[in-house]
């Protein structure tokens, strides 16, 4: 039984603890026990993205610290993954003691969704959603890690789901961490773009494997006045989509 | 071109506003987009080659004294002379001088980034000379009195109607009720006017696409043959490139050049692929009787030992800027500079500074289709990371930004006050947004809700409900 450490992320804690459980979920139906460790804030992304390399490398070293005895850690999210995976390493390259402990964090850190399918061979689940979705890849997700067919392979067992493919799936959204509230007019044509895209394959709830996109794509949808409900994949993929409203939706 | 990269966002929502050249925009990136994946995908070893293409640029960079200095002297060897050029202003004197020494009036120009980033047409201009682009594109963008917006679609944001207008206003002596609605009817109209202007050349500058160190031949590809026409009739052939185009052998050329044209245009290889070698020889039946190359550095040779060296493997494809979602929306002129996208966002930095270039790195949302699309897989987004570290650490950025970083960061390194904040921000926020599940308007959080709203938390923490399921009265 391997022992999962789940790395929350801070928008999945803040905004949509419905993930954390759907995560949580999974991962103990694939036989995993699952802990959160309590210290756990940031994987640093904002930090790094801005060039805030000291602050990224010291919410790298709380992180790697507060990991490392796990099998496995964890994390709903494609770019917190895609920092730890790819970017820990970068990071901390150059710190003798850090260097390796960031390596092996590293070669262990897995997306959710990857994780099931790719490391524990997860090929169905047993869950039911009646009705069309389609799914946006998350740029971190796609890119940095290869997460595409993974996803669609385990909604493909969710009973009564149809997948509709809107075009261009690994179209950015215009998220990208504070890119939107620093350049929102170009930010608002790339989200307007997929929205587009969303709302011509008629399916009636948009999946993707990342809060941040999710938050976005949901505010342009709600903003549009569309009703087209936005939900983490692991929300659909555990079961739990039935219990909480969509992301944004009125209650 | 004086810069205007500073005010990148006011020049974005210039562009954004513009219906027209939105539709031109989505037009000729899908285009471009689409028909190189078909180029990639029906090349086996596709894949393998932009390896190969890396590591043939790796190895020139690591040794670019000797391969240019390699390549000067076979250019001697061969009868033309190389001009050394530290800087835009060093190249600007060699070319007027050149100019001056052929008693030049009009010269003739092929497409040239190189000629963009040193202004060579307005200091030829300001001599009295008159420089004439004969790239159907820059042609176009000339008439129009505009820099390029796109390094190999110069006209990229142009449509045809506006062609048509630019035609009609420039060629005054022509019928004015002729017909210009098909592009072949541009397409003769600028032959007919160039091919006049092509024997009347003095002089012909081109650019390069590579220099070949062990020939000392310099080669152009091009899909109008003007290049061609450009570097051949008029007495003096001028080249303008920059160092970072040598390579080695004609092997490592023909390599380059698979990788190029798949990549920019889709195609296999260009419509022409132009060696140039010197000037004529006693036995050809054309050519210029002199040749000359100016070889300028303008900042490169300053990056080979920074973060920034792998930017000079690129090769100029554009495939970056075709596949960038940013420049699909706001459109090459926003940049402020020659060099627009993904890679303008890593090289203007360098070539016009931080401060005025600052923003470019930053208007990046790091989806990274530039580096999987990239021939030379130049790391890009991780470049533009290396200038927004440099943007931090120069105190460029905004004051409200690095007060708000250095607060959250102060929070993150305390667990039980990060948690606590949360808490607090996913109640305050439920209860704001109360039933509706969204807020339209936040104090402080216009950036996100002047076109989106922001949707609500579910009001309790993650940490929380997860400690109450641990102690048996949670979920």
């Amino acid at each position: 039984m391997p022992a999962v450490g789940l790395f929350v992320t801070c928008l999945v804690d803040l905004f949509r603890p419905t993930v954390g459980f759907a995560a949580v979920r999974l991962l103990e139906d694939a036989g995993c026990t699952v802990a959160v460790p309590d210290g756990q804030t940031c994987c640093g992304q904002p930090a790094h993205n801005a060039g805030e390399r000291g602050t990224a490398r010291d919410l790298a070293r709380r992180t790697i610290a507060l990991f490392e005895g796990f099998d496995a850690v964890v994390v709903p999210s494609g770019s917190c993954a895609g920092m730890i995976r790819v970017h820990y390493p970068e990071l901390l390259a150059d710190d003798p003691e850090w260097a390796p402990r960031a390596r092996r964090l590293a070669a262990r850190t897995h997306e959710l969704v990857s994780y099931l399918t790719d490391v524990l061979g997860v090929a169905a689940v047993t869950a039911r959603h009646d009705g069309a979705v389609t799914y946006h890849d998350s740029c971190s997700g796609l890119r940095e890690l290869g997460i595409r067919e993974q996803p669609r392979r385990l909604l493909a067992s969710v009973a009564g789901l149809e997948l509709r493919e809107m075009a261009d799936t690994g179209a950015c959204c215009g998220f990208g961490g504070t890119f939107c509230v620093k350049y929102p007019d170009i930010s608002d044509r790339m989200v307007a773009d997929k929205a587009a895209a969303i709302a011509a394959t008629g399916a009636d709830t948009v999946l993707a494997g990342d809060l941040g996109c999710l938050l976005n794509i949901a505010g342009k949808l709600s903003r549009d006045g569309s009703p087209i409900a936005v939900r983490h994949v692991a929300e659909v993929l555990s079961g739990l989509a039935g219990g909480t409203p969509p992301i944004g939706a009125r209650t | 071109m004086q810069p205007s990269s500073r005010h990148f966002p006011e020049n974005a929502r210039r562009a954004l506003a513009d219906d027209r050249l939105r539709a031109m925009l989505d037009k000729s990136a899908s285009g471009f987009r689409l028909r190189r994946r078909m180029a990639a995908d029906r090349l086996p070893e596709f894949e393998a080659l932009r390896d190969r293409g890396r590591d043939i640029k790796d190895h020139t960079l690591a040794h670019l004294d000797l391969y240019l200095e390699r390549f000067e002297a076979q250019v001697r060897a061969a009868g033309g002379t190389v001009h050394w050029c530290a800087d835009a202003a060093g190249a600007r004197d060699a070319i007027l001088a050149i100019c001056r020494a052929a008693g030049a009036k009009t010269v003739t120009k092929g497409k040239s980034m190189i000629a963009e980033e040193i202004a060579i047409n307005d200091h030829l201009e300001a001599h009295g000379l008159v420089p004439v682009e004969t790239d159907l594109g820059e042609y176009i963008v000339q008439l129009r009195k505009e820099p390029p917006s796109h390094i190999i679609a110069p006209a990229f944001h142009v449509s045809k109607e506006q062609v048509a207008e630019s035609f009609r206003a420039a060629h005054t002596a022509l019928d004015p009720a002729r017909p210009l609605d098909e592009p072949s009817a541009l397409l003769a109209e600028a032959r007919a006017m160039l091919r006049r202007r092509f024997h009347e050349a003095d002089v012909g500058i081109t650019g390069a696409n590579l220099l070949i160190a062990e020939t000392g031949q310099t080669v152009i590809v091009t899909n109008e043959g003007n290049g061609d026409l450009t570097q051949t009739l008029p007495p003096v052939h001028i080249v303008l490139a920059s160092i970072e185009k040598v390579v080695p052998t004609p092997e490592d050329a023909a390599t380059v050049l698979r990788l190029l044209a798949r990549s920019a245009t889709g195609q296999e290889f260009s419509a022409y692929t132009t060696f140039s070698a010197g000037p004529r020889r006693a036995a050809d039946p054309d050519g210029p009787r002199a040749f000359h190359v100016v070889l300028l550095d303008n900042g490169r040779s300053a990056l080979m030992d920074t973060e920034f060296r792998e930017v000079l493997r690129c090769i100029r494809c554009g495939a970056c800027m075709n596949h960038c979602p940013v420049y699909g929306a706001v459109g090459g002129h926003a940049y402020g500079w020659v060099y627009p996208g993904p890679l303008g966002a890593v090289l203007d930095p360098a070539l016009i500074g931080l401060a005025e270039a600052k923003h470019l790195p930053n208007a990046s949302t790091f989806c990274g289709r530039c580096e999987e699309v990239c021939p030379m897989r130049i790391p890009l987004p991780a470049m533009m990371r290396h200038w927004r570290r440099r943007e931090a650490e120069q105190g460029l950025q905004p004051a409200v930004t690095r007060r708000g970083l250095a607060l959250w960061a102060w929070f993150a390194r305390r667990p039980a006050l990060y948690h606590a904040a949360a808490r607090l921000a996913a109640r305050l926020l439920r209860r704001l947004a109360r039933r509706s599940g969204t807020l339209a308007m936040l104090p402080g959080a216009g950036g996100w809700t002047r076109h989106r709203d922001l949707p609500a938390p579910e009001g309790r923490t993650f940490r929380e409900l997860w400690a109450e399921r641990r102690t048996g009265d949670g979920p």
